[in-house]
C-alpha cells in the first residue's frame, strides 16, 4: 500500500491506492481510512461514521461498479484539503464500471421500500458525511466524493 | 472479527446471541442462514440479541429486514434485543427502528411472545 505526503499543493494526501475488486478490498480501505480519520483528528465515533460511509462506497464499487471482475480497480484517494476557512477530509473513490444514474436509486426511505433486502448504501453515506458527490468518469467508471469537515458534528 | 452465532432455548423461544460484525459476506451470509435453518425447521418464536454486535453495514440491516420477513411469512415473529447505540442509531436513520419489536431486557422480551 502506497502512503505518501504531498504537502506543496496545499492538499495533504494521507491515500492514494489501487485495490483489485474483492471483498478483501472493502476490508483493507475501510482499515485504512480509518487510520487516516484518526491522523487527520476525528474522534472515535466520526471515525466509526467515516467508516461504514467508506465501506458502502467500497462495495458499491465492487459490487455494482466493477461485478467482482479480477481486471477491475478501484481507485481510493484521501486527501486533507482547505477550502475557504474549512479543512474537509475528502475520500474519493472510483470504480470502472458501467455506472449509475442517481435519479434512478429507489429512496430507501418511502414506505414500499422500507423491507426491501437492499438499496441502503448510498442513503447511509450521505447521511454518514457531510457531501457526497456522484459523477462519471469517461470512458467507464464512477467516482465518489466524500466529505468530512474536520470538527462537524453532524451524525 | 467475524459474526458468531449461538442458539439457545428458552420456553418456547429461540434466542440466537450473535456477537461480532454483520457485514457483507461471511457475516450475512451465517445470518440468513442461521435464520433460514430455524424457520424451516418450525421455530416460529425467535429472538435475535445484537447486545454484543460491534458493528452492521447495510447488507447486515438487509439481513435483518429480510429474516423478519421470512419468519413472519412462515406465521413466526423475529424480535430484537439489546441493541448497541450505534445499531439503534442505524434502525433509526433507516426507519427500521419502528418495524422491529424491539427489547432490552431478556426476561421482558420472552415474555412478550406469550402475548
Amino acid at each position: 500500500m502506497k502512503l505518501r505526503m504531498k504537502l506543496d499543493t496545499g492538499a495533504k494526501a494521507l491515500l492514494d491506492h489501487q485495490y483489485p475488486s474483492t471483498l478483501d478490498s472493502v476490508d483493507q480501505a475501510e482499515a485504512a481510512i480509518l487510520k487516516a480519520a484518526g491522523e487527520a483528528g476525528f474522534d472515535e465515533d466520526e471515525q466509526h461514521r467515516i467508516g461504514m460511509a467508506v465501506r458502502e462506497c467500497m462495495v458499491n464499487a465492487v459490487v455494482h461498479g466493477n461485478r467482482y471482475n479480477r481486471n477491475k480497480k478501484v481507485l481510493v484517494g484521501v486527501n486533507v484539503e482547505k477550502s475557504g476557512s474549512e479543512t474537509n477530509l475528502v475520500i474519493r473513490i472510483t470504480d470502472q464500471g458501467e455506472g449509475f444514474e442517481m435519479t434512478e436509486v429507489p429512496d430507501p426511505l418511502h414506505d414500499t421500500n422500507l423491507l426491501r433486502h437492499s438499496g441502503r448504501g448510498l442513503f447511509l453515506m450521505g447521511a454518514f458525511m457531510d457531501d457526497m458527490k456522484v459523477r462519471k468518469v469517461p470512458p467507464n467508471g464512477t467516482e465518489v466524493t466524500l466529505v468530512k469537515k474536520l470538527g462537524s458534528e453532524k451524525s | 472479527m467475524s459474526v458468531k452465532l449461538n442458539t439457545r432455548q428458552v420456553g418456547d423461544v429461540t434466542v440466537i446471541d450473535v456477537s461480532g460484525r454483520i457485514t457483507l459476506g461471511e457475516g450475512s451470509s451465517a445470518l440468513r442462514d442461521a435464520l433460514r435453518e430455524l424457520t424451516a425447521q418450525g421455530h416460529k418464536k425467535i429472538l435475535l440479541n445484537l447486545g454484543d454486535v460491534s458493528y452492521i453495514d447495510s447488507s447486515g440491516i438487509g439481513e435483518l429486514v429480510s429474516g423478519f420477513t421470512t419468519v413472519a411469512n412462515q406465521g413466526g415473529t423475529l424480535k430484537l434485543l439489546s441493541l448497541t447505540k450505534r445499531v439503534k442509531d442505524l434502525l433509526q436513520i433507516t426507519k427500521l427502528y419502528t418495524v422491529f419489536d424491539v427489547h432490552e431486557d431478556e426476561a421482558h422480551a420472552i415474555r412478550s411472545f406469550a402475548a
